[in-house]
């Protein structure tokens, strides 16, 4: 379908003279703008992305009769290449075909950019904002210094998460050396930064022995890395890696050797587990939220489904139905879809996860707080696997309401 | 120390080996058509991708065998076909022409394999540590790949010193028209060296796919590094082609292994600056981080002052 | 090599005159675009566009003009647009008074410095070795974005804000159509001046170094200073049109210096023809168009771009103007009428063989990225069923069929070109 509705909204705006969106009456959908790389090499997992929110739209919404009286939510595919420029212009084109609500989530460069157009576009044009639903950028700064009204992260950021995983971490007394390594990007530096941070103030005694960034996908072979890995005589190792520089790095400290836990927030899903395979039972570890195994009835119900669907994807942001779920709320409670009332309405919305366990929407930077997980990569007591693999996250521990009272530099500007 | 010393040799030896067999390829189709193929790691990546689909259904060294072949026909059909008409453009056109074609190929190959990464793996024969050193593992199929490539290699210099074959491209090199004067079909000669430069390039990418992965991208970020490997060791020179890919594969993994920085060298002077300095970037550089970028400071330093490369003996 | 300054001194006189009339109606033309494409997707595709062309105009002073193929161009291109950032974050800041039009003529001048500096050494040579080295300097400036985040703001750029600026005449830039009208100004100002440098001595011994570097030592001119200036004026354009980019879109990332920029104007100058002054604006259009436009109706654009690049480079080196412009003499002579016919004829096959060709590539792009229940390929409007045998019959049908049709008609068409293009008979030249 998604060529086809492309190929729809491409004739209506395209180069045609007007473009209005005219005046929504009942029975017109919501439209979410997806705004996600569809070609490239982030591709795979932009597409997992679109997959899940087609999915979770059709399954929370529009299956159960719509918002305000009988509206479908429709997702509407927007191809970025994972550039910031082509986002932008993305943006425009969601923006005069009069889509109010933008969901992105891959490369926290790609949000920075959109929540910054999407505040000055919002400032000069009053009668046609929108909301910008961040699904899985994680870089603290979104909610924090470039933190805007407009703006909502449904995932726990990088600080949050590090919080999570160095009291893991902390726990274990063996621990007396670990390593960190990541992409050399603001994500890479504020995983390292927070890494420093925690691990110095719950456990001073815990040397870090190695601090290094790489360039991000530019990397062919992490074998130099591994090899200086495993010399540092390093216990456990800390990356903020994902795709491609995840695979490689995994893989190569894994046939260094290695077999003290590499704790990470990506590694798993979209070809990564079965990467991995046996080689990584117990030694990966992710941070994440959304309990997988073992998972609650309903997800359970609705993972099925999309796996008959879907039988090469897999449901690997779980957050994605959290979104879809509270903006439906939100709308429902706003009684239109105009942005400020809907913004308005998902401030300090409390709402019950269908992965288990409650989520909030802070209202004083806009991030959510909900239970984070530590889990590992194994094949014992899995309901869930990845990749058809029979391999999967298995929780360790949770955090409740993990990050509650983090503090936030943001001074919100409400409308 | 002595740990990281000995890894970073032996890593080094890998990367630099496995661009050898790139450039080797790269150089020789160069010194005789004085073409920059810029689809030469294009391939390379068809190299690894066939492989993979052979190996789907007939194993590994199956692949090994078949995919160069193939690949090489490719690279034949693309010279007679292609940078034949090209050809008659001129230099700069043909360089275009292969900077198009390795657009294309990338495009392609995501048609027919999808964007996603391959699971290309070493055979099972080979996957297990051939040796634990100071509790590091250094696989087998690392030493498989330095194996691979020292033989061809010596299989490469035999033929070109003691073959008949091998006399006739030498000359064709340096005399092309002789040779065509002499009744030699130098057409004939010029496709058969770009169908086994590329068949070179696609051994590459069947022994290097499992190690680095076979993905869409693999092309590209090997690409212009054996740019820099030929020509700083010189156009046309294999023995150069030799010495630039070890050198830059040292360069490369001795830069990682090593930690050191702007700031502890202006340190041992007595000289710090503060965090907040407008050059902080500057004084905080360490060599890991700065890694990418040597071979090309390489590059332009010996475009500048030796034009000619470490052991060429022409410019272009 | 017929180029634009082709023509002699004879026909100067009715030229200028036509001249004139050509960049009046380019004049007019730009002012009445809104009019005709008043959306503001439009507006934001001609104002990509209008960055295009200055960038492809500004490469074609190398590439066309000066016989230098670069791999590196967008690192002027992306530090003028850097600096121009830098400078309109200072005006927020610091309360400079420069105001926004003048602003890509300031990220010009950082795009000429670094000029200077990279063509000191560069331009010594031309051909293998200054491709070489523009690839090496365009791959270090790439590499160097990552390490030095003050000025290149690392992985996600640097952003600035246009409107923080003084207003100029009572404009403060904040909607698309008033940068669509500055772009346009400066787009019909940096076009003019790259044509007048064409005109210039420096811009004709470019060609002739470019022709024979060797004669034009003989006339007197250092090929490397001659190389030199037209490398530095370049960098300048490349500089006007990141600080075009700057003002567009209000931030400047990595990729406005790396080599898929560098390549996307080699693109689009020699789809559109480099030994034509139109020709890099003809593919900076046409490019963009697809990449904005086509991209949204199907997956394998890029595939259709590597196309046609490469048939360009062996069928057709002097691009899309050049196949327009062969048409040239007929038409002054009035004999098109003859190809009229012929033409019309292969259009049919023509047609077939695309739509057979773009078929079977997209049905088969469907078919292997397959969504379970998801069996239709969808392209031109249409909607075909992947796994309906008679749907790939037809495809093939048609391919062959048009392929066939082609053939066939290629000796009449040769023969009818021949005809129109045989002036003995007529009044002649």
């Amino acid at each position: 379908m998604r060529t086809f509705r492309q190929a729809a909204i491409g004739a209506a705006v395209g180069l045609a003279v007007s473009a209005s969106a005219g005046i929504a009456s009942a029975a017109d959908p919501i439209r979410i703008a997806f705004i996600d790389p569809l070609s490239g090499p982030f591709a795979t997992t932009g597409e997992s992305g679109l997959r899940t929110f087609e999915y979770a739209v059709d399954a929370l919404v529009n299956e159960k009769g719509g918002v305000l009286g009988g509206r479908n939510f429709e997702i509407v595919p927007l191809d970025n290449k994972i550039s910031p420029k082509e986002s932008l212009i993305q943006l425009k084109r969601a923006i005069s075909d009069g889509i109010q609500f933008i969901a992105q989530g891959n490369s926290s460069g790609v949000a920075n950019a959109l929540t910054d157009a999407i505040k000055k576009h919002n400032r000069r044009n009053p009668d046609q904002r929108v909301i910008f639903l961040n699904y899985s950028a994680v870089d603290p700064a979104l909610t924090n210094d470039k933190c805007n009204f407009w703006h909502f992260r449904f995932d726990a950021n990088a600080d949050i998460k590090m919080d999570a995983l160095t009291d893991v971490m902390a726990a274990d007394q063996n621990m007396k050396k670990v390593y960190l390594i990541g992409q050399d990007y603001s994500f890479g530096k504020a995983v390292a930064a927070a890494a420093v941070k925690y691990l110095s103030a719950k456990r001073p005694d815990i040397e870090i022995v190695g601090n290094e960034l790489h360039p991000i996908g530019k990397v062919k072979d992490f074998t130099p890395y591994a090899t200086k890995i495993k010399a540092s005589g390093a216990d456990a190792i800390i990356t903020g890696n994902w795709g491609a520089d995840m695979v490689g790095l995994g893989k190569a400290v894994i046939e260094s050797g290695m077999s003290s836990p590499i704790y990470t927030y990506y590694a798993a899903h979209d070809g990564i587990t079965a990467t991995f395979g046996a080689q990584g039972k117990d030694i990966i570890r992710l941070v994440m939220e959304g309990e997988l195994n073992p998972p609650t009835p309903e997800f359970k119900a609705l993972r099925d489904g999309f796996k008959a669907k879907y039988p090469n994807n897999d449901i690997n942001q779980s957050r994605i139905f959290n979104v879809v779920g509270m903006l439906a709320k939100a709308i429902e409670k706003a009684g239109s879809t105009d942005p400020v009332k809907v913004a308005y309405a998902l401030e300090g919305m409390e709402h019950d996860s269908i992965m288990g366990g409650k989520i909030k929407m802070r209202a004083s930077d806009h991030q959510a707080i909900q239970d984070l997980l530590i889990t590992v990569h194994t094949d014992e007591g899995i309901a869930i696997d990845a990749d058809n693999s029979g391999f999967g996250l298995a929780t360790e521990s949770k955090v409740k309401m993990a990050g509650m009272d983090s503090p936030t530099t943001c001074k919100m500007k409400r409308p | 120390m002595l740990e990281l010393v000995i890894f970073s040799l032996l890593n080094g030896l890998v990367t630099g080996l496995l661009l050898f067999m790139l450039s080797s390829g790269l150089t020789l189709i160069f010194s005789m058509m004085g073409v920059l193929n810029f689809a030469h790691a294009s391939f390379y990546m068809l190299g690894a991708y066939f492989a993979y689909s052979i190996s789907q259904y007939m194993g590994f060294w199956t692949g090994l065998i078949v995919a160069p072949i193939l690949v090489g026909l490719c690279g034949a059909v693309v010279e007679r076909y292609g940078l034949r008409i090209v050809h008659r453009w001129g230099h700069v056109a043909e360089l275009i022409f292969t900077f198009g074609l390795a657009f294309l190929i990338e495009e392609i190959v995501q048609f027919f394999w999808g964007k996603a990464t391959k699971d290309y793996h070493e055979p099972e024969l080979l996957s297990f540590p051939l040796f634990t050193l100071f509790g590091q593992n250094f696989p087998a199929y690392k030493a498989f790949m330095i194996l691979v490539s020292v033989a061809i290699f010596i299989g490469l210099f035999m033929i070109l010193t003691r073959t008949r074959i091998g006399l006739i491209i030498q000359a064709a090199i340096t005399h092309p028209n002789t040779v065509a004067n002499l009744g030699h079909n130098v057409p004939l000669v010029f496709m058969g060296v770009f169908g086994v430069g590329s068949a070179l390039a696609g051994l590459a990418g069947v022994i290097a796919g499992p190690a680095l992965g076979t993905f869409p991208g693999m092309a590209f970020v090997l690409g212009s590094i054996v740019f820099v490997v030929i020509v700083v060791g010189g156009l046309g020179s294999l023995p150069g082609a030799l010495v630039a890919s070890l050198l830059i594969g040292w360069l490369q993994t001795f830069a990682i292994a090593l930690d050191w920085s702007v700031n502890d060298l202006l340190a041992i002077f007595g000289v710090t600056f503060d965090a907040d300095h407008l050059l902080r970037d500057l004084w905080t550089l360490s060599l890991p981080q700065v890694a990418p970028i040597l071979p090309y400071l390489l590059l332009i330093l010996i475009l500048i002052f030796r034009p000619t490369g470490l052991m060429g003996t022409r410019e272009t | 090599m017929s180029t634009t300054t082709a023509g002699g001194r004879a026909v100067e006189g009715g030229r200028t005159g036509r001249t004139v009339a050509i960049w009046g109606a380019g004049a007019v033309l730009l002012l009445a675009m809104p009019l005709f494409f008043g959306s503001p997707v439009a507006i934001t595709i001609m104002n990509q566009m209008g960055i295009s062309i200055v960038f492809a105009l500004s490469y074609n002073m190398l590439l066309g003009q000066g016989g230098m193929l670069s791999f590196g161009h967008a690192a002027y291109f992306g530090l003028g647009g850097f600096f121009a950032v830098h400078i309109m974050n200072y005006v927020e800041f610091e309360e400079w008074f420069i105001p926004l039009p003048i602003l890509p003529f300031f990220g010009g001048l950082f795009g000429l410095a670094f000029a200077i500096a990279i063509g000191a050494f560069s331009t010594r040579r031309a051909g293998t070795v200054f491709a070489m080295i523009s690839l090496g300097v365009g791959e270090l400036i790439a590499a160097c974005s990552i390490i030095f985040v003050v000025f290149f703001g690392g992985e996600e750029g640097v952003s600035g804000d246009r409107t923080m600026g003084p207003p100029v005449l009572g404009y403060e830039f904040i909607s698309e159509m008033e940068v669509y009208y500055l772009t346009a100004f400066i787009v019909f100002l940096t076009t003019a001046f790259m044509y007048l440098f064409s005109r210039t001595p420096a811009g004709r011994m470019a060609n002739a170094v470019r022709d024979n570097p060797e004669r034009a030592e003989f006339v007197g001119y250092s090929q490397r200073y001659v190389r030199f200036i037209s490398f530095c004026a370049s960098g300048f354009f490349a500089g006007v049109a990141g600080g075009l980019f700057a003002i567009n879109y209000e931030i400047l990332t990595e990729e406005n210096l790396n080599l898929v920029t560098s390549g996307s104007v080699l693109l689009m100058a020699y789809i559109g023809g480099v030994g034509y002054f139109i020709g890099p604006i003809i593919g900076a259009i046409l490019l963009t168009v697809l990449q904005t436009i086509l991209s949204n109706h199907t997956e394998i654009w890029q595939l259709y771009v590597g196309i046609l690049f490469v048939l360009t480079v062996m069928y057709a080196p002097r691009g899309l103007t050049g196949l327009l412009m062969m048409h040239g003499p007929a038409l002054r002579e009035g004999r098109l009428s003859f190809l009229l016919v012929p033409y019309l004829k292969a259009l049919g096959p023509l047609a077939a063989f695309l739509l057979g060709a773009i078929a079977l590539m997209e049905m088969g792009h469907a078919a292997n990225v397959t969504i379970v229940g998801e069996v239709h390929a969808h392209f031109l409007g249409l909607e075909v069923d992947t796994t309906d045998p008679l749907a790939w019959i037809v495809a093939v049908a048609l391919t062959v069929g048009g392929a066939f049709g082609l053939i066939r008609l290629a000796p009449a068409l040769k023969e009818a070109w021949e005809h129109a293009n045989d002036f003995s008979d007529g009044a002649g030249s």
